[in-house]
Order: structure tokens, then sequence, then C-alpha cells
């Protein structure tokens, strides 16, 4: 089913979970509520090739933005390369997921939020020296105050929810 | 088992970032992303009547419990198996950030910036509050982060996701290069 049918067919929930989302995960099955934890586990995964890595030191950003090191480039461009890899074999073998699921990719449509958001994340990211998945890792390797940071990155959320009418798109 | 406390090289950690990507779609189809959690946060504690917020979030409760993984990833790292020796950087970095009177990489953030104490100076709001700002706003009105549209988008041939991802990088050299040298002689 295409996601455009989906989203005219779906009650409204949907389509307002769907607005500006890279992603909408919408199983067809119900699991209990334990299932959750197969992601809690490859989120712990993450989070210790985030700290050995050093993906998750504000240097190594530093660095990515002065064109001073391979690494980030390094670790973001193989990561996309195995990514695409798994996306086209997925797709080209119809390969089920473990609950015999069709997988379902989402398009994603251009408009001017990319652009003007993606710049102030940008802007953002090289303060911090993070972007959101880091944050988490950094305030569990004991740099609590960067929880203030997590707090504003959520508020800046929610004030994004609160002018999107406004906001050009 | 030397390896358990060197640093892992690009090559070690991007590849298995990427497998993250299949992992996901194929335990139970979910599309890689993160900074969406922070929207489900908002939608299940302050949705405030905002039509952006007004969705059944438990629907993605698995987006929590996978950054709520990263966090305790991250604590047991360094409880576990923190890196042996002390971040090899570029010399030329090093020079800059002394200038700054940056000089403390026993850290994986710098401690003379981002500490409890900083907080309340000028330098310290700009570089913890704005900037967090900056990474929650942006990542929302963009529709995704360097997971979501760098890694997950451009793996699935999505061109505004390559859009959103020069963009990330245009600001990010902006700020480094132009901007943050202002913020960092406060």
């Amino acid at each position: 089913m295409s996601i455009i049918k989906k989203i005219n067919e779906e009650p409204k929930e949907y389509q307002e979970r769907a607005l500006d989302a890279v992603c909408i995960n919408e199983s067809h099955l119900t699991h209990p509520w334990w299932h959750n934890f197969k992601y809690l586990a490859v989120g712990l995964a993450f989070g210790i090739i985030f700290v050995k890595a050093e993906i998750i030191s504000w240097f190594r950003i530093q660095e990515m933005f002065r064109l001073q090191s391979f690494h980030m480039y390094g670790v973001i461009g193989s990561a996309i390369a195995i990514g695409a890899l798994s996306v086209f074999i997925i797709k080209k073998f119809n390969i089920k997921t473990i609950h015999g699921e069709e997988v379902e990719f989402h398009k994603k449509e251009f408009n001017k939020g990319q652009v003007i958001g993606g710049l102030l994340f940008g802007l953002g990211w090289a303060i911090t020296g993070a972007c959101p998945g880091p944050l988490f890792a950094q305030i569990g390797t004991g740099a609590t105050v960067i929880s203030i940071t997590l707090l504003s990155a959520i508020l800046g959320t929610w004030v994004y929810g609160y002018f999107r009418e406004k906001l050009p798109h | 088992m030397n390896w358990i406390y060197q640093p892992w090289p690009w090559y070690v950690a991007g590849p298995l970032i990427g497998l993250i990507i299949p992992t996901l779609l194929l335990l139970g189809n979910k599309s890689f992303g993160i900074s969406s959690s922070l929207r489900h946060v908002c939608a299940a504690c302050i949705p405030a009547n905002i039509k952006f917020f007004k969705y059944d979030w438990k629907k993605e409760i698995w987006n929590l419990f996978f950054v709520l993984g990263i966090g305790v990833g991250g604590f047991l790292t360094m409880q576990l198996m923190p890196n042996s020796r002390a971040i090899n950087l570029n010399p030329k970095l090093i020079d800059e950030l002394s200038t700054y009177g940056i000089t403390d990489y026993s850290n994986l953030v710098p401690m003379q910036l981002f500490s409890w104490e900083n907080l309340f100076t000028l330098k310290g709001m700009i570089m913890l509050v704005v900037g967090g700002f900056l990474v929650g706003f942006g990542t929302r009105y963009a529709g995704g982060c360097t997971s979501g549209h760098a890694i997950m988008g451009i793996s699935n041939l999505q061109w505004p996701s390559l859009v959103a991802t020069c963009c990330f990088m245009v600001g990010g050299f902006l700020m480094a290069n132009v901007i943050l040298p202002i913020i960092l002689t406060l």
C-alpha cells in the first residue's frame, strides 16, 4: 500500500503523526509492551559505538567542521554505504521482518523546512557538538549538565510545534 | 581483547551504525531516526492542545526505548570499557582551542565549557541552552537529524534528505569557523 493512499485512508491521528516526520512507524501487528526491549538493546549497542568511536566527542565534531580529520566523514559515509546496501537488499529480495511483515519504506517530500531547519540544526550541532542521539549518550557518560541541553532541545521541538503553522514550509 | 579498550576506527564504527538500519527494519519495521523522540516527549508530557503534538505517542514508544538504550550504552561503556588513551586530535585544533583556554581533553565534552558552574555564564548559556534549542527546533523543522536524514534518508535514496544533510553541513561549517570563535572569546 502506498504511503499516500495510506494517509488518505487512515484516521486523522495518523496524519497528525506523519507531519514533518522522516518516518512513521505503523506496525499492523500488536505486541506486548515488553517487545520494546529489543529496541533498547539496539540503542545500547548504538550507545557503545558512540563512545568507543568518539562520535559523541565535541572535539571530533569541531575537527569535522574544520576539515581537520577524516574520522567523522568516514563514520557517516560508511554508515550510509552499508545502510544503502541493506535497503537495496531488503527491497530486491523482498525480505520480511522477523514477524513476517512486509518492510515499509517512506517517501520524503521536499519542503523549505529541510533547508531552513537544516541550517539551524547545523548551527546547533557545531555549538553542542552533538546531534540528538549523542546528547543521550553524553548524559550517560556522566556529563550530567548535557541534560540541560536535552531539555532545551525538547523545548525547541515544542516551540517549533507551537509556531509550525506560521513557519514557511 | 585489547581492542575493547582502544578507541574504534571509523571503518569499524560506521558499518556497525549502518547495520542498525536493517536491524530496526527487520526487528519490527522501524525506520532509523532519533530526533522524533524529542517530539514524542513533547506529545507525552506537554501537548498543550497543539495540533503537532496531538497524536498517539504510545505507538512510537519504541523510539523512547531506543534512546534510553543509547544513554545506558554510554553509561556502561564508561564504566566497563572506557577508551584507554586520550583522544588523538589534529594539532591545529588543539592550538586553536588553547587560545580560548580549552585545555582539558579528559572527557568527551570539554569540561571547561560544559559544566554546571558554567551554566549561568553567558558563554555557558549560549553553548548549553541556545545550542540545545537550535538542535531541537532545527531537527524538527528539517524533519529529521543526522540519523533520520543523513543515514536513513540517503540510504533510502531520498533526495530531500540529501538537501537537508548539505544544509546541516553548511550550518555547521558557518558556526564552527565563523560564529563559534566569537562565542568562545566571550
